[in-house]
């Protein structure tokens, strides 16, 4: 009673953890205003022929310009739908092919040379063979997207699967589990965040080569929209294009990044390559 | 009049935690004195691995201070060498045995011959000469820690600091590595400060044992083991007088941890 | 005093191991090999109009590109390749150890790096263009600006989360500025670098090709499209099997320096496996 009580600063700990992020925030912030003002300072003061470099409002206005656009909205449409549609075979594909693979050692050793072959072929070789095949339409874009996210999540699959810890793998198999009860109770839950993982590598790579495809294929979308604009010298919508691209690149990390946090949280998982 | 090499004063330490403030260390104050080997010993929680983290000059004490040698310590000074009880951690895996060695001598002002003498020498008197070609993770952990001790050694230290270096070890490994340090100790004179939890080995290997109270810690009682000098694990273990100081120090600890010991204010 | 020790090993009988070699040099090529034959015999009896028999691949391959298209085409696109490469690699190391050891620099550059990274490399090829115009310059930049990100970001990581007990060893030893970068915190962070320069790699390739796609006037990826454009389907899918060759050079090249560099790290996981 006469002893003294430590003062409860957990208000001062959380008030030294809500500095932190603020100061976070404060620089993350001036860092951007810094750039933007560079930017706005290289074209204004013309350091950089604004023939080149548009000014950062002069885009911006542009970029305003085309979000009140229908067709521009369309384009967005266009663009997204090849990625979800190609990200979701993808998905698909690589979940079925990379758990057959993965939890029969001999369909693993038979293939993996082809594995080690087509995986690092890039998937833009393909290009000109899908014009002559399929035209310049979204199908195939598609084939070009499908290809590269197909082994983003093929590869992460395989991992999960193969990292199946032996003791529960033998318990399950002593108490004479059908192989039907073992992938659903011991394989899924295991390759899981694998999975979250492989869609998330996938998700960002279907993205770039949609937009790569529609530059190079020419089917519609924002990728098109670019080629177009940057032929006839349009800078400011290229550069409104560039950024809005950025922009949907970021929405989906960050979209995904919390979808795979959210798995693995009771999860531990240990992986080792993180950004991208 | 014995030379003091280490002298700690008033050590204070108050962390500011999420739960609120915590005074890992109260008021600890000590010296040791060249050539001595002085163990600390305490209850679980008391700050044990704080204490020595503010002697080593890793961490900034609230109060108090420490003098080395005369110089007050604020940053890891150059004549003190540190064995960490997670030798798995804190050797580098990228290194070989000799290379982890080597390592902090390399900053010193040494001839390739002089660092390569100072290796052996260190290798041998842990008795892994055999293994410097190896990566220590290779190695078992009793083998890894002597690595770590070889590494201090090689640096040349007035003071040896280990922290709790054998609780991760196990008991037959463990009883060599304390012999090892005797040996050192004996054979080269190093001054060593050896944190543990385990009383037997406290006295064990110490000349003095310091006690620590429970948190906020002071020094409940500094004991001198009047023990011989020349230790062996069977029969030093087995003398009357061990039996009866190391029941001693553990009266302490459990006085320590249930908090009845009350401070003398000098 | 026993060192690790690993299980013992009995010598194989001499006819065993040729078995096993036998075993697994069939299971390498095995299916390849029945594949490929499968392509040549549908090719010959219900040819496809895309998908040349692989006979006729092959010839295109040495008649087109063990020629003089290996000098004015092939050799110049892998040397653009190389270069962006090295450059990435360096830069991102360098300025990732730099931005990840410097927090208030960190935070400053977090959301300008993750928007700059979630940019799909190729819709900048259009911007570098305008400034550069159609240069091997331009496409050494662009490469290297689209493969910059994996590696920059990985060493980012990488640097920032050593071991707090290697860093305090580091601390107490006094090893100097140099020491601690050198001895600690880049072998610390390889195997997360070399993770990323992995990925560096492959994105490397892809824009490699598609720089070519677009307004060149040579290299490998504009060679493809010529003969797509042409009709020359055989050579057209000679150029993606070369493609495909330099994408398995990398790799194995990767491999090797990666399995060398983090032989160590190679080295735990085997130990902790066992």
């Amino acid at each position: 009673m006469t002893t003294a009580t430590p003062t409860t600063a957990s208000t001062g700990h959380r008030r030294r953890r809500n500095l932190g992020t603020l100061r976070r925030a404060v620089l993350g912030t001036i860092g951007v205003v810094g750039f933007l003002a560079a930017w706005q300072l290289l074209s204004t003061l013309r350091i950089i022929n604004p023939e080149q470099l548009p000014s950062a409002t002069d885009t911006f206005a542009q970029l305003g310009a085309l979000l009140r656009d229908l067709e521009f909205w369309r384009n967005i449409g266009r663009t997204m739908t090849a990625w979800a549609i190609g990200l979701a075979i993808a998905t698909l594909v690589g979940t079925v092919l990379g758990t057959v693979v993965g939890m029969l050692p001999f369909v693993r050793r038979l293939t993996h040379t082809m594995v080690e072959f087509l995986r690092p072929i890039p998937s833009v070789a393909f290009i000109p063979l899908v014009i002559l095949m399929l035209g310049l339409q979204m199908p195939a874009a598609l084939v070009i997207i499908v290809y590269a996210s197909f082994w983003q999540v093929f590869v992460q699959v395989l991992y999960g699967v193969a990292d199946i810890d032996t003791v529960a793998r033998d318990t399950a198999r002593s108490f004479g589990l059908t192989r039907a009860s073992q992938l659903r109770n011991l394989v899924l839950p295991t390759a899981l965040p694998y999975l979250m993982t492989g869609v998330r590598l996938a998700a960002a790579v279907a993205l770039i080569l949609a937009v790569t495809a529609e530059m190079t294929i020419g089917n519609p979308g924002l990728g098109r929209q670019l080629t177009l604009a940057s032929g006839i010298g349009n800078y400011t919508t290229v550069y409104a294009i560039v950024i809005v691209t950025g922009l949907l690149g970021l929405i989906i990390n960050i979209g995904f990044r919390a979808i795979e946090r959210r798995t693995l949280s009771w999860h531990q998982s240990v992986r080792g390559d993180v950004a991208s | 009049m014995p030379e003091t090499l280490l002298k700690v004063e008033s050590l204070n330490k108050v962390y500011e935690s999420a739960t609120g403030r915590v005074e890992a260390i109260g008021d600890i104050g000590f010296t040791m004195n060249r050539g001595e080997l002085v163990c600390i010993v305490g209850p679980s929680g008391c700050g044990k691995t704080t204490l020595l983290k503010c002697i080593a000059g890793l961490l900034r004490p609230t109060a108090g201070e420490v003098t080395l040698d005369g110089k007050k310590v604020t940053s890891p000074p150059d004549n003190m060498a540190l064995v960490f009880q997670e030798y798995g951690r804190s050797l580098y895996p990228w290194l070989t045995v000799r290379g982890n060695v080597e390592l902090p001598l390399k900053h010193k002002k040494l001839s390739k011959s002089e660092r390569t003498q100072l290796v052996d020498d260190a290798l041998l008197a842990v008795g892994l000469d055999h293994a410097d070609k190896s990566y220590p993770w290779q190695l078992s952990g009793g083998m890894q820690q002597r690595v770590a001790i070889a590494r201090a050694v090689a640096y040349q230290p007035e003071v040896l600091i280990m922290d709790e270096p054998f609780a991760a070890v196990d008991a037959q490994t463990r009883a060599d590595l304390e012999d090892l340090v005797r040996t050192l100790h004996s054979e080269r004179g190093m001054s060593i400060l050896f944190v543990t939890h385990d009383i037997d080995e406290s006295v064990y290997l110490g000349e003095r044992v310091v006690v620590l109270s429970k948190s906020p810690t002071w020094v409940q009682e500094d004991l001198a083991i009047d023990l011989a000098p020349e230790r062996d694990q069977i029969t030093t273990r087995a003398l009357p007088r061990f039996t009866e100081l190391r029941t001693h120090v553990y009266e302490q600890i459990q006085r320590a941890k249930r908090g009845e010991a009350v401070r003398s204010n000098a | 005093m026993t060192l690790y020790t690993s299980t013992v090993r009995t010598p194989v009988a001499k006819s065993r191991l040729w078995a096993k070699i036998g075993e697994n040099t069939l299971y390498a090529v095995g299916l390849p090999i029945v594949l490929l034959l499968i392509w040549g015999v549908v090719a010959s009896v219900a040819p496809a109009k895309f998908f040349p028999a692989p006979q006729k691949i092959a010839v295109a391959f040495s008649s087109t590109w063990l020629g003089e298209a290996f000098i004015n085409d092939v050799l110049p696109s892998l040397a653009r390749l190389s270069i962006a490469i090295i450059i990435a690699v360096i830069v991102g190391i360098a300025a990732g150890t730099l931005i990840g050891l410097t927090r208030w620099l960190r935070e400053l550059l977090e959301p300008l790096l993750e928007f700059f990274r979630a940019i799909p490399p190729p819709v900048l090829i259009p911007v570098f263009v305008v400034f550069l115009g159609v240069t091997d310059s331009m496409k050494i930049v662009v490469i290297a600006f689209g493969a910059i990100w994996p590696v920059l970001l990985n060493t980012i990581e990488g640097v920032r989360s050593t071991d707090a007990v290697m860093s305090e060893t580091a601390r107490s030893f006094s090893l100097t500025r140099s020491q601690r970068l050198f001895d600690l915190l880049l072998p610390a962070a390889s195997p997360r670098i070399m993770a990323g320069v992995r990925q560096t790699l492959s994105v490397a390739l892809i824009m490699m090709v598609i720089s070519e796609l677009f307004y060149s006037s040579a290299g490998l990826g504009y060679q493809i499209k010529y003969f797509q454009q042409t009709y020359l389907i055989a050579e057209m899918w000679s150029g993606i099997v070369l493609l495909g060759l330099i994408g398995v050079l990398l790799a194995v090249i990767f491999g090797f320096v990666e399995r060398r560099v983090l032989r160590w790290y190679h080295g735990i996981k085997e130990v902790e496996r066992a």
